[in-house]
């Protein structure tokens, strides 16, 4: 449906039309979305658990967890509030290094992610292993600050960026597709920007 | 100019049947949707403008229309200058178009009179929209549930919904509004003219007969976060207050 008296807009150079997903459009600057208040979690009091159900795996404090291999992924991000940002360059822990440091294979197809503030996202298992997803540690080769979910965060950056959890502390894999805090609310089970699987009611 | 025939598509086509100037930069807008639909106090909707050669642009407003109100579904757009659907609503909407929309949408920042209370909410600049729709809420449905609303503008004049707001507070009947501006002396004897502090979340506590069962903060992620912060500061558990952010 043409919008009567609409032309403008803000379209973006087209040699970038092929890295915006429908529906979305650039961003220069870092937006903040939460639920709930900022927590402020200190290093000190941080730790990361990766689960089986409620059976914990293996947890390590914020010195062990830096210890792990680091890896860097600069990657472009989709909010489901419509802004794509560019090149957002991370530094973390793959969740590959993750589970080898566990000795574990994923033992289930579904993972919920834990944050310290209550919140939690579901992922398919798969999109989390094979180099897709971190917990990262570093954004532009400094601390994560407490607004954009340090001191770690999940970083999925070929979903919808709600399932990039802030405050992530912990991984838990689920037999189920078990929906989490926005998913409960109406938003995505799976959320792919390029499907534009914003709400649950998008296929 | 017609509505998209497909019933797969969560997009309905709504006629704009009012406008109306609030402040110098916030007007309402009353939609009537093709396809009406029962809202809850604080839920949004998705607008897509689509221009001629396909470029779609597509944007969140909150709803600042009680569920109760028939009329339409109102949203008080805030014009940013660097946007680019906001000046659309502004220079261009006329009555009788017809604009893309989707909803009703969102499922935490929300208020039901079931809820119960007592509520605080805590508004910056149009943040204030989806508090008002809970205010609204709360009038129509005629409850007892206290509520309280510190609401945050830059001058009087920039207060939304302000003769409205008033106009509850006065009735006494456990609404309390609280005005903070922030570049002019407060109006009103329980006004304030600063930034929002602890001290102020903790006086807008006090006013409420018993502590707050939840608490709503909208606004700017500047305006939130200091507002989170102040209601912590207040004593008020982080588990109860609910936020929505927007602007970068």
């Amino acid at each position: 449906m043409i919008t009567r008296g609409f032309f403008s807009g803000r379209r973006p150079p087209s040699d970038t039309d092929a890295r915006i997903p429908p529906g979305q459009y650039l961003e220069q600057g870092f937006p903040v979305l939460s639920a709930g208040p900022t927590p402020r979690v200190r290093t000190e009091d941080w730790s990361f658990t990766l689960k089986h159900g409620p059976k914990p795996i293996k947890k390590w404090n914020w010195a062990e967890f830096n210890a792990l291999p680091q890896s860097k992924m600069t990657r472009d991000i989709h909010c489901v509030t419509a802004w794509t940002k560019f090149n957002t360059p991370w530094q973390g822990v793959m969740i590959d290094d993750i589970l080898a440091d566990a000795g574990i294979e994923p033992p289930t197809a579904y993972t919920l992610a834990l944050s310290f503030d209550g919140y939690s996202t579901n992922v398919p298992t798969k999109d989390l292993v094979t180099g897709k997803a971190m917990v990262a540690l570093l954004y532009e080769g400094k601390p994560i600050t407490p607004d954009h979910g340090g001191p770690a965060r999940l970083l999925v950056p070929h979903l919808y960026f709600w399932k990039s959890a802030k405050w992530v502390n912990g991984l838990q894999f689920t037999e189920r597709d078990e929906p989490g805090f926005w998913e409960l609310r109406g938003y995505h089970m799976y959320g792919d920007p390029w499907r534009e699987q914003r709400y649950s009611s998008d296929r | 100019m017609s509505a998209e025939p497909s019933p797969q598509s969560p997009w309905q086509a709504a006629t704009i049947t009012r406008i109306e100037k609030r402040t110098p930069r916030v007007t309402s807008f009353w939609f009537q949707p093709s396809r009406p639909f029962a809202h809850l106090a604080g839920q949004h909707v998705d607008i897509r403008l689509t221009a001629p050669d396909g470029y779609q642009a597509r944007r969140s407003y909150s709803i600042a229309s009680a569920p109760e109100a028939g009329g339409g579904v109102e949203l008080a757009i805030e014009r940013l200058d660097d946007g680019e659907v906001s000046p659309f609503f502004h220079d261009v909407a006329a009555v009788g178009d017809e604009i893309e929309l989707r909803g009703p949408l969102g499922g935490h920042f929300i208020w039901e009179e079931s809820d119960g209370g007592p509520i605080l909410l805590v508004g910056g600049g149009s943040g204030v929209v989806p508090l008002m729709a809970m205010v609204r809420h709360r009038t129509l449905r005629n409850t007892a549930v206290p509520v309280a609303l510190v609401f945050s503008a830059r001058v009087w004049d920039e207060v939304i919904f302000r003769d409205e707001l008033i106009g509850l507070d006065d009735r006494r009947d456990g609404f309390d509004l609280v005005l903070t501006l922030t570049r002019e002396p407060a109006r009103r004897p329980s006004d304030y003219s600063r930034r929002v502090d602890a001290r102020m979340m903790a006086q807008a506590v006090e006013r409420l007969p018993k502590t707050p069962r939840l608490a709503y903060v909208c606004g700017s992620n500047a305006f939130v976060s200091a507002a989170a912060d102040a209601l912590i500061g207040a004593g008020v558990p982080a588990g109860i207050i609910r936020t929505e952010r927007y602007g970068v």
